[in-house]
């Protein structure tokens, strides 16, 4: 470490120390790697009671918890993956570390309201541990918050909306600040259509954060009214209508989804060219498709709501655009494909887990269409058959997205390169693990089974059994691969400038980059995925 | 064959092609998508040293990959809205069943006051069930039947279906309704015809009747917005236990005694101020006398005699 030192120049994490240096950086990687670490503290945490959930259903009746702690654990296991872990996710860890490098600028656009912005998290994020904590019963009435549950219930429903609330603060102030970086920081030359792939969806997601993130809070305040001063918005007894909730309810947490997901998508597209040493296969077919997720996104809300008495024209309507929605979707992966075709194919990591991310995301898409599907949805509707749908796309499409984009990127952020082969084993258990813990739920679900169920009938034993077992095998390769980054943060080999041979911005700078990323700004005379000298060997 | 995915309601048949047509189309892509993932993994691997090819798209290639799955997708809509639309449409003569869904338990209300725990119905008969919630939402599923739908309180919601199979099949609440969410089970039972019909004879009249003639003026006229039924007190005295009870009403005169038999209930309907049972105020009801016609009123008192008798 001295001995480096010595010779690297100043870069972003020693130019200065200590804690407060790190608490008060505006310094968008500084602000990354804040968001990096407190989403994997909440990620292990919510990791841990699925894990103690599936221990429960490891046999019918009660096993190791009470239905309240149940109900309740289901419950914050969802919030905490949900509005702290997978809505920030990504935008908030790579977004701001690799945006502004990767369109040339020296920081984002609003320094200060970006550090702002993480302490808005932080504070959303410890009322929600709160919640758990504070005087009475943890909350129970899941992430989704219906009423007239939520509204009547006796638990500490109203501090855990109050943490979603300001959580979704500092979503907009996030998606606000990238916009404004994406229209005025692009380097000289970078036209629009020169900008790479992961700075695309972060545009289509940011919009999508400043446009339905006010929806979800000014509902929740209106619980919170609900429940403080009895006014009847959606109670039906205080006059109000459950259903217009739902509604409410959707109309943001379907867009959120793709908040969750297109990002994975742009991380990516980084990935396979990088990994091909080849141009991106249809670029704007990629950037357009991301754009067509965004717009279309907001029309399908509805498909959350089949079954709750909607009338036949608008379950319809919402079944003919959530298949629409799937196209581009499809578009992407096709195009994906192609960029590999031809490729110099060096199957590292960050490839793995890109690939992993086709496979599960595909199967995750699939099933939504069988949800999306009026008929099948009647039978698959809140069963545990939408529990894996929802877990293969936001865990096998954001969670194998984002673990694609930290092995990708870890030599660039610290410096260091971790194990490769080490990488390689966990991927091998994690993935199997994966898909031993949620495939099972497919076909339990397709039989019945219901989801948010505490005990179940034995017919289903043998499918619980199974992807209990595969929850073990997911928690091991979680540690595996956790235990990789973290070994080798300060032990791993010096990574060199580009260990992939990448085109992208962020590969012509300095591991780790400097504090202001660029001594000079850099003009940009093409596009962004051009190989002059392809590596081969 | 039956297995743990069989249907037996008319509308599983329909339902389940959908589920086939989506599956095997999704089970040949996701299986050509991987194989081809590999192939090139390995075809074009790294080791092998070969330049990669530097082309950046194909429009006519996106126009393919655009317009087919597009294709596809919309034939799994055609199939999935064909298959739902009899869920929507009702048989007109269908046996209607009223479901109420409270936390934790769901209860069948055949009429005249027979409720059920679980839901038995006769083989090869259109059944319409009526969804109510008495608190939170609900949600009444019947896998084998392939049907499901909301129990929202405040909404007017149902279902149908027609079983084909007899036998015995789970009913379970998939809205999470709280604590006992996942006991909120109960039995759906598709016996014959003559059996039916015996089960309900036999079965016992355990709620409020609300065929009874005298009942139906009552509602008519919106006695019970002053009245209620269960004891409460609103703005006149509650119903509940009135046919031969003992009252302290005050008159002109003062308070005096009454039991209530049909000449003091008749009086009270037709002069409901003379007197006023204590407690309650004065001038709040005006008369009924130009309201209720024929026999109207002697349905009204035959009516609570039958209450009383019935205890």
């Amino acid at each position: 470490m001295n001995n480096s030192s010595q010779t690297a120049p100043l870069n972003y994490l020693n130019h200065k120390t200590g804690l407060w240096s790190w608490l008060s950086s505006t310094d968008h990687k500084r602000i990354g790697l804040l968001y990096l670490y407190s989403i994997t503290v909440f990620f292990c945490t919510a990791a841990v009671l699925g894990l103690l959930m599936k221990i429960e259903k490891i046999a019918p009746g009660e096993t190791i918890m009470n239905a309240q702690t149940y109900n309740a654990m289901f419950s914050i296991h969802g919030i905490i993956m949900i509005f702290i872990v997978v809505i920030p996710g990504l935008a908030a860890v790579f977004g701001n570390f690799f945006l502004p490098i990767m369109i040339g600028a020296k920081d984002v656009a609003f320094p200060k309201l970006n550090l702002f912005s993480w302490y808005i998290y932080i504070t959303g994020a410890c009322l929600g541990l709160y919640s758990q904590f504070a005087h009475g019963h943890s909350p129970d009435a899941g992430w989704t918050f219906y009423v007239p549950y939520s509204a009547e219930v006796n638990s500490n429903i109203v501090i855990a909306l109050t943490a979603a609330f300001v959580l979704g603060f500092a979503s907009i102030l996030t998606g606000l600040n990238f916009i404004v970086t994406i229209h005025r920081m692009r380097a000289p030359g970078m036209g629009w259509f020169r900008m790479p792939l992961f700075p695309w969806s972060l545009y289509a997601t940011a919009w999508i954060q400043i446009l339905a993130t006010p929806i979800i809070g000014i509902t929740l305040l209106m619980v919170i009214a609900e429940r403080t001063l009895q006014i009847g918005f959606f109670d039906p007894a205080l006059g109000g209508d459950p259903v217009l909730y739902q509604h409410l309810f959707w109309i943001y947490s379907h867009p959120a989804v793709y908040v969750m997901i297109l990002p994975a998508m742009g991380v990516v597209s980084e990935i396979f060219p990088t990994f091909s040493q080849k141009p991106i296969f249809g670029y704007m077919p990629i950037v357009f498709s991301s754009l067509a997720i965004a717009l279309v996104g907001y029309f399908v809300w509805g498909h959350h709501m089949f079954t709750s008495g909607m009338s036949y024209q608008a379950r319809w309507f919402f079944s003919l655009l959530t298949f629409i929605v799937a196209i581009p979707s499809a578009i992407k992966v096709f195009n994906w494909l192609s960029t590999m075709y031809g490729g110099s194919i060096d199957l590292k990591p960050p490839l793995l887990y890109a690939i992993s991310f086709i496979f599960l995301f595909t199967i995750g898409g699939f099933t939504g269409l069988t949800l999306g599907s009026l008929a099948t949805n009647i039978q698959t509707h809140n069963t545990d058959f939408v529990v894996a749908h929802f877990h293969y796309i936001i865990f096998g499409g954001m969670g194998f997205g984002f673990f694609a984009g930290i092995h990708y990127w870890y030599p660039k952020m610290y410096g260091r390169m971790y194990n490769i082969r080490w990488a390689n084993i966990a991927w091998g258990i994690l993935f199997t693990g994966f898909n031993v813990l949620y495939f099972p739920m497919f076909i339990i679900g397709l039989q019945g089974m219901p989801r948010r169920y505490f005990d179940y009938d034995p017919k289903f034993q043998t499918g619980q059994i199974i992807s209990s077992i595969g929850a073990f095998i997911l928690i091991i390769g979680l540690i595996g691969m956790l235990s990789n980054l973290i070994y080798h943060r300060r032990r791993g080999a010096i990574a060199p400038a580009n260990p992939w041979h990448g085109v992208t911005l962020e590969w012509q700078i300095p591991s780790p980059p400097p504090h202001e990323n660029f001594d000079e700004v850099p003009v940009i005379t093409r596009d962004p995925y051009v190989f002059d000298n392809p590596v081969i060997k | 064959m039956e297995t743990a995915f069989s249907g037996a309601s008319n509308l599983a048949e329909a339902v389940d092609r959908a589920f086939i047509f989506i599956f095997s189309i999704s089970f040949i892509f996701t299986i050509g998508i991987t194989a081809l993932m590999i192939y090139i993994v390995i075809h074009f691997s790294r080791k092998k040293g070969k330049v990669p090819m530097q082309f950046t798209g194909n429009t006519k290639l996106e126009i393919v990959w655009t317009v087919i799955p597009l294709i596809i997708v919309l034939m799994m809509f055609y199939y999935g809205t064909i298959a739902f639309t009899p869920m929507r449409r009702v048989p007109k003569d269908a046996m209607q069943i009223k479901v109420i869904g409270r936390m934790w338990v769901w209860s069948f209300d055949y009429g005249d006051g027979k409720i059920s725990k679980d839901l038995v119905v006769p083989f090869n008969r259109d059944v319409k069930l009526n969804l109510y919630s008495a608190d939170v939402n609900h949600g009444l599923f019947i896998p084998a039947f392939r049907v499901k739908e909301d129990v929202i309180p405040g909404y007017d919601n149902y279902l149908w279906f027609r079983p084909i199979v007899k036998g015995e099949f789970d009913i379970f609440c998939t809205e999470y309704c709280g604590l006992a969410h996942s006991g909120m089970t109960a039995k759906a039972i598709v016996v014959d015809s003559l059996d039916f019909e015996k089960w309900l004879t036999q079965l016992k009249a355990t709620g409020i009747t609300p065929d009874d003639p005298g009942m139906k003026i009552i509602k008519a006229n919106g006695c019970l917005t002053c009245h209620s039924l269960d004891g409460a007190k609103i703005v006149g005295p509650s119903f509940k236990g009135l046919y031969g009870s003992k009252r302290a009403v005050i008159t002109d005169q003062g308070e005096k005694q009454v039991d209530a038999f049909d000449d003091y209930i008749k009086r009270s309907v037709i002069d409901p101020n003379i007197e006023v049972v204590k407690g309650f105020n004065k001038g709040l009801m005006q008369s009924y006398k130009e309201v209720l016609k024929g026999d109207d009123l002697d349905k009204i008192v035959d009516y609570f005699r039958k209450q009383s008798e019935q205890k």
